[in-house]
C-alpha cells in the first residue's frame, strides 16, 4: 500500500488526532461538541485500521460507529432540548484518583507490553480479508453470529419496554 | 474445502428455549394482557421442557468446537434452568399487579437470559463465550430497571448497565490480549499454544499477567467478588426480587462456569509447577477471602433483607471459589455442589421475601416481626433457607460448605479454609437474626399472607432440594464429579 515511512507518518497523525479528540470528548462543557469530537475520535480509529490493513474493520467501523451509533447521539442530543445549549460539567471531586488510576494502568500496560514475547504470524495476509472474513462469519463462527442477533433482539424489546410511555 | 460439523441436534433445546421465549411475548400480546397468570404457567413449562429436551439432546461437539454441550455444561444448564423457573415462580404477585403491562416481555426476556446463560457454559471458545455472557446480562440490565416509575429500581438498572459495560470492556481486552498471545480463540488450542510458546521463548512476559488480571477482574464484576463488589447491593435492593433472586444464583453461576471455561481448562497450565510464577490461583485466592470477610461483616449491619442476602450472596461466592482455586477433581465438583445447593437456598429466601413484600410493601427485617404466628409455613421455610446457607446440618448448605473446605484442605489452602470456618460462625449471627425476629419478636399477627400456587411450588421444591439433598448428597455430589472429570484434573 504505502511506503514504511508514510504509513508510519500517517499513524502517528492519526494516534495524535485520536488522543487529542479524546481528550476533548471528556473534557469539553458543550455535549454537542462532545459529540463531534467523538465522531472524529472515532474516524481517525477506522485510519488506523486501514493502515493495519483491516479494511473491513474500518469499513465496519465508520458504518456502525461514526455513521450510525454518533449520529444517533447527536440525534438525541439535539432532540432534548434540555441538553443542547448548555454547560456541563464533565468531573467532579474523584478526578485526581482517577487521574491516578488510569496513569497507572497506561504505565502498566506500556510496561508489561514492552517485556512481552508476543507470537508473530509470518505469512502474509490473505489477499481479500473482507472475503475470508465473510467466509469465516458464515462457517466456523456461525455460531456466535446467529447468538449476536439473539442478543439484538433481546435488547430491542429491552429498550421498548424501557422507553414506552404506559397508559395511565 | 473444510469439512464442518454441525451437529444442530444439540443446541434443540436453547433453540427451544428462545422460540419460546418469542412464544410468550406473542401469547401474551395476544391475549391482550388480559391473563395474569396463564403467561407465567407458559414459561414454567417451557423451561421444564427445555429440561426435558437438555436430558435427550446432550453429549458432543458441534460447530466446530465451539459449541461443547458436555456433562458441565449439562450440570450447569440444570441450575439455570432450575434458578429461571423458580424466578419465575415467585413473580406471579408482582405480575398480578405491578407490571401488568410488560408481563410477556417480563418473562420472556428471563428466557432470553436463560438462553445466554446456556449458550455460554456450553462455549469452549472465546467468542462465543464472550457473546454468550453478553446475551446473559443485557436482558437483565432492562430486568432490574423494570418497575419504571421507582426510582430505586431505575438507579439498579443503570448501575448495573454502566458496571456491566465496564466489566465486559475488561473482559474483552483481557481476551483479545489471550487472543494476541497465542493465535487463537479455542481453549484448548489456547493451552496448547502458551504451553508451546511458553517451552520455546522460556517465558511469556508480563504482558499475560495483565491479560490475566483483566480477564479475572471482567468475571469478577459479574461474580461481585471483592473488590468488585460494590454494585451489588444496590442493584440487588433496587430490582424486583425475583431478579435479585435471578441475578445471585443464575447469572453467578454463569460467571462461575465462564471462570472455569477459562482458567480451569484454557490457563490451567500455570498451575503447574513449571510455569508456577504466573499463576492465577493465588489471586483469587485472595479476592475469595477478601469476598467472605467483607461480605460477612457488612451483612451484619444490614436493615433491608435484600442488601443483607446481597452481602450474604457476595461471602457465598467467596466460598465456592475456595471450590475453584483447589484446581483439583473435586474442588470443581465441589463448587458445581455448592451452587447446586446455593440454587435451592437462596431462591427460597428471595421467594419468601418476594412473597413478604408482595403482601407487606416492605423488605426491612424489623417488618418480619412475628412473622411466626401469622405465616407460620412461610416463616418455616425461611428459617430452613436461612440455616442451609449458614450451612448448619443437616440441610444442603452444610454438605456443600463440607465438599468446598475439604478440596481446599487437599489443595493445601489452610489459611483460606480457616478464615472459611470464622466467618461462617459470623454469618450464623445475621441470619439467625433473622429467624429470631421471626420468632421471638411479637408484631402483628393479624397479617394474612396467600401464597400463590405457583409461589408454593418454588418454596416445596426450594425445602425439598435443601432436605433431600442434605441428607442424601451422593445423585447430585456424583453428578458434580462426572463434570469435574472432563478436565481431567488430579
Amino acid at each position: 500500500m504505502f511506503g514504511v515511512e508514510v504509513s508510519q507518518l500517517f499513524f502517528y497523525l492519526l494516534s495524535f488526532i485520536i488522543i487529542v479528540s479524546a481528550i476533548y470528548v471528556v473534557s469539553l462543557r458543550n455535549i454537542f461538541h462532545c459529540a463531534l469530537f467523538l465522531v472524529l475520535c472515532l474516524f481517525s480509529v477506522a485510519g488506523i485500521y486501514i493502515l493495519l490493513e483491516a479494511e473491513f474493520l474500518a469499513a465496519v467501523q465508520v458504518l456502525i460507529y461514526v455513521g450510525a451509533v454518533s449520529i444517533l447521539m447527536i440525534f438525541a442530543i439535539m432532540l432534548t432540548s434540555r441538553l443542547a445549549n448548555k454547560k456541563i460539567m464533565q468531573s467532579n471531586d474523584n478526578v485526581t484518583v482517577a487521574i491516578f488510576v488510569c496513569a497507572g494502568f497506561l504505565l502498566t500496560s506500556l510496561g508489561s507490553f514492552g517485556y512481552t514475547v508476543w507470537k508473530v504470524v509470518d505469512s502474509p495476509l490473505p489477499e481479500n480479508n473482507t472475503l475470508t472474513i465473510g467466509k469465516l462469519l458464515m462457517t466456523d463462527y456461525v455460531l456466535p453470529f446467529e447468538v449476536v442477533s439473539i442478543v439484538l433482539l433481546a435488547a430491542m424489546i429491552g429498550a421498548i419496554v424501557l422507553a414506552r410511555r404506559e397508559k395511565i | 474445502m473444510e469439512t464442518f460439523d454441525y451437529n444442530l441436534k444439540l443446541i434443540i433445546p436453547e433453540m427451544f428455549l428462545f422460540v419460546w421465549a418469542l412464544v410468550v411475548i406473542v401469547f401474551d400480546i395476544s391475549s391482550k394482557r388480559r391473563n395474569s397468570d396463564s403467561v407465567g404457567y407458559l414459561t414454567m413449562a417451557g423451561l421444564a421442557i427445555t429440561a426435558v429436551l437438555l436430558y435427550n439432546f446432550h453429549g458432543g461437539i458441534s460447530f466446530n468446537n465451539m459449541f461443547s454441550s458436555d456433562i458441565l455444561a449439562l450440570f450447569f444448564k440444570v441450575i439455570f434452568l432450575g434458578s429461571a423457573f423458580m424466578a419465575v415462580g415467585s413473580s406471579f404477585g408482582l405480575a398480578s399487579d405491578k407490571i401488568k403491562n410488560h408481563r410477556g416481555e417480563y418473562y420472556g426476556l428471563i428466557l432470553f437470559s436463560t438462553v445466554g446463560m446456556m449458550f455460554l457454559s456450553s462455549s469452549n471458545e472465546l467468542i462465543s463465550l464472550y457473546v454468550g455472557l453478553e446475551l446473559t446480562t443485557i436482558p437483565l440490565f432492562v430486568l432490574a430497571a423494570f418497575y419504571k416509575d421507582k426510582k430505586t429500581s431505575v438507579e439498579a438498572g443503570m448501575k448495573y448497565l454502566i458496571v456491566g459495560a465496564f466489566s465486559s470492556a475488561v473482559l474483552l481486552y483481557g481476551l483479545s490480549l489471550l487472543y494476541g498471545f497465542t493465535g487463537t480463540t479455542d481453549l484448548t488450542m489456547i493451552k496448547i499454544n502458551l504451553s508451546l510458546l511458553f517451552l520455546s521463548a522460556g517465558k511469556i512476559g508480563p504482558g499475560l499477567i495483565l491479560a490475566i488480571v483483566m480477564i479475572i477482574a471482567g468475571i469478577s464484576f459479574k461474580l461481585a467478588l471483592v473488590p468488585f463488589h460494590m454494585w451489588a447491593p444496590d442493584v440487588y435492593q433496587g430490582a424486583p426480587t425475583p431478579i435479585t433472586a435471578f441475578l445471585s444464583v443464575g447469572s453467578k453461576a454463569a460467571g462461575v462456569v465462564a471462570f472455569a471455561r477459562i482458567f480451569v481448562h484454557g490457563l490451567i497450565a500455570f498451575v503447574d509447577p513449571v510455569m508456577k510464577p504466573l499463576d492465577w490461583g493465588i489471586i483469587v485466592a485472595v479476592m475469595a477471602a477478601a469476598a467472605m470477610v467483607v461480605g460477612n461483616i457488612t451483612a451484619l449491619r444490614q436493615h433491608n433483607i435484600k442488601r443483607m442476602l446481597a452481602y450474604s450472596s457476595i461471602a457465598q461466592v467467596g466460598y465456592l471459589m475456595i471450590g475453584m482455586v483447589a484446581v483439583s477433581e473435586l474442588g470443581i465438583a465441589s463448587v458445581g455442589f455448592y451452587m447446586f445447593m446455593y440454587l435451592f437456598a437462596n431462591m427460597g429466601a428471595f421467594a419468601v421475601a418476594t412473597i413478604f413484600e408482595d403482601k407487606t410493601g416492605s423488605s426491612s427485617i424489623s417488618s418480619y416481626k412475628g412473622l411466626s404466628k401469622s405465616a407460620p409455613a412461610l416463616s418455616a421455610c425461611m428459617a430452613i433457607f436461612l440455616l442451609s446457607l449458614t450451612g448448619i446440618p443437616p440441610l444442603g448448605g452444610f454438605a456443600a460448605k463440607y465438599i468446598v473446605f475439604a478440596a481446599g484442605i487437599q489443595a493445601g489452602y489452610y489459611w483460606l479454609v480457616i478464615l472459611g470456618l470464622l466467618t461462617s460462625v459470623v454469618a450464623l449471627y445475621y441470619y439467625a437474626n433473622v429467624i429470631k425476629t421471626m420468632y421471638f419478636s411479637d408484631g402483628n399477627s393479624d397479617l394474612k399472607i396467600n401464597i400463590h400456587p405457583a409461589a408454593r411450588l418454588v418454596l416445596v421444591i426450594g425445602v425439598i432440594g435443601v432436605i433431600i439433598f442434605g441428607i442424601y448428597p451422593e445423585p447430585i455430589l456424583n453428578f458434580a464429579m462426572e463434570s469435574a472429570a472432563l478436565f481431567a484434573l488430579p
